[in-house]
């Protein structure tokens, strides 16, 4: 079966985000004040699975093994 | 029997001839070793700066999952020593050979100077560095980061091999270049053997350059070989 995942990987919570930090600074440039910004980055992929289960198990392989680092990061996955 | 180094190279490397001469000068063979190419007979290895993938998903995540860091490790369970300079030692801590990670400086542009670096505690790859070396940085993903509890452990094993201080030894936040964790500027593995450092000594080889304290780490690496 064909499945598509969803993949955020974003930096944990109080990890310092120096782009964030400057994409704040240029909002406010333009009259937007925020409390806080954060980034992500989302991976969108298609593959295929024996199963959801199995498809979940493998976009998890993937954010373990290359997409994230455990260090930094935390991610999501959902299944579309 | 002729010592022979590693560098391994992978596409974006771009430090590799810089540590070749490094080596030649000190009257080493080194040899470049192309990542689809096997890593066999060699008593130890560089892996050098450069932007290897383009930097693409994390500073050195593409490399750190080639075949040839799997020889890498092996060659690392064997004891034989392994550099990794600046996104050499991104690869490094990418393959989990070295605790931490190297991400976006603080202030998140490229930053290219020289700096002054304390050596701290024992390391096979410092063995023959006076206590303060200069030293230049080229990066714009050396702030390093590592969870407290992991931080404490890298003290308690001395794995913290160089800080970034300024002209009295002091590790200032004033020359906290990157924004590191406590100033760190190279981390070894428990075992010693395989240092992931931010600055080049490569580039520190030479007078012309303006330093030659670079020669340091390679001499000492050079020494620990012939110990083994």
């Amino acid at each position: 079966m064909l499945f598509r995942a969803e993949i955020t990987v974003k930096l944990k919570n109080g990890m310092l985000d120096p782009e964030a930090a400057t994409i704040k600074k240029a909002l406010k440039h333009l009259g937007y004040d925020c409390r806080s910004v954060k980034q992500a980055a989302i991976f969108e992929l298609e593959f295929e699975a024996d199963s959801r289960q199995n498809a979940t198990d493998v976009a998890q392989g993937m954010c373990q093994r290359l997409l994230a680092n455990p260090i930094i990061h935390d991610y999501s996955i959902v299944l579309v | 029997m002729l010592m022979k180094i590693a560098i391994v190279r992978f596409g974006g490397s771009n430090c590799d001839l810089d540590v070749q001469k490094a080596l030649n000068n000190l009257g080493v063979h080194a040899e470049l070793v192309w990542y689809k190419e096997a890593l066999e007979g060699f008593d130890g290895a560089v892996i050098p700066g450069g932007f290897s993938y383009g930097d693409y998903l994390r500073a050195g995540a593409i490399a750190a999952r080639t075949k040839i860091m799997q020889s890498v490790r092996e060659m690392a369970s064997d004891g034989k020593p392994i550099l990794g300079i600046c996104n050499g030692a991104q690869i490094l801590t990418e393959s989990n050979l070295v605790p931490g990670t190297f991400t976006l400086n603080q202030y998140p542009k490229f930053i290219c100077k020289w700096v002054k670096l304390l050596k701290i505690g024992r390391s096979p790859f410092t063995s023959l560095s006076s206590e303060v070396v200069k030293l230049p940085i080229a990066h714009k993903e050396g702030r390093y980061v590592v969870p407290p509890e992991l931080l404490k452990e890298l003290y308690e094993n001395d794995q913290v091999v160089f800080k970034y201080v300024d002209d009295k030894g002091r590790p200032t936040s004033a020359v906290n270049p990157n924004g590191s964790q406590d100033n760190i500027a190279a981390v070894s593995n428990l075992e010693k053997n395989v240092l992931a450092m931010m600055p080049h000594p490569e580039r520190a080889s030479e007078k012309l350059l303006g330093s030659v304290d670079g020669n340091t780490v390679f001499e000492s690496m050079i020494r620990y070989i012939n110990a083994l």
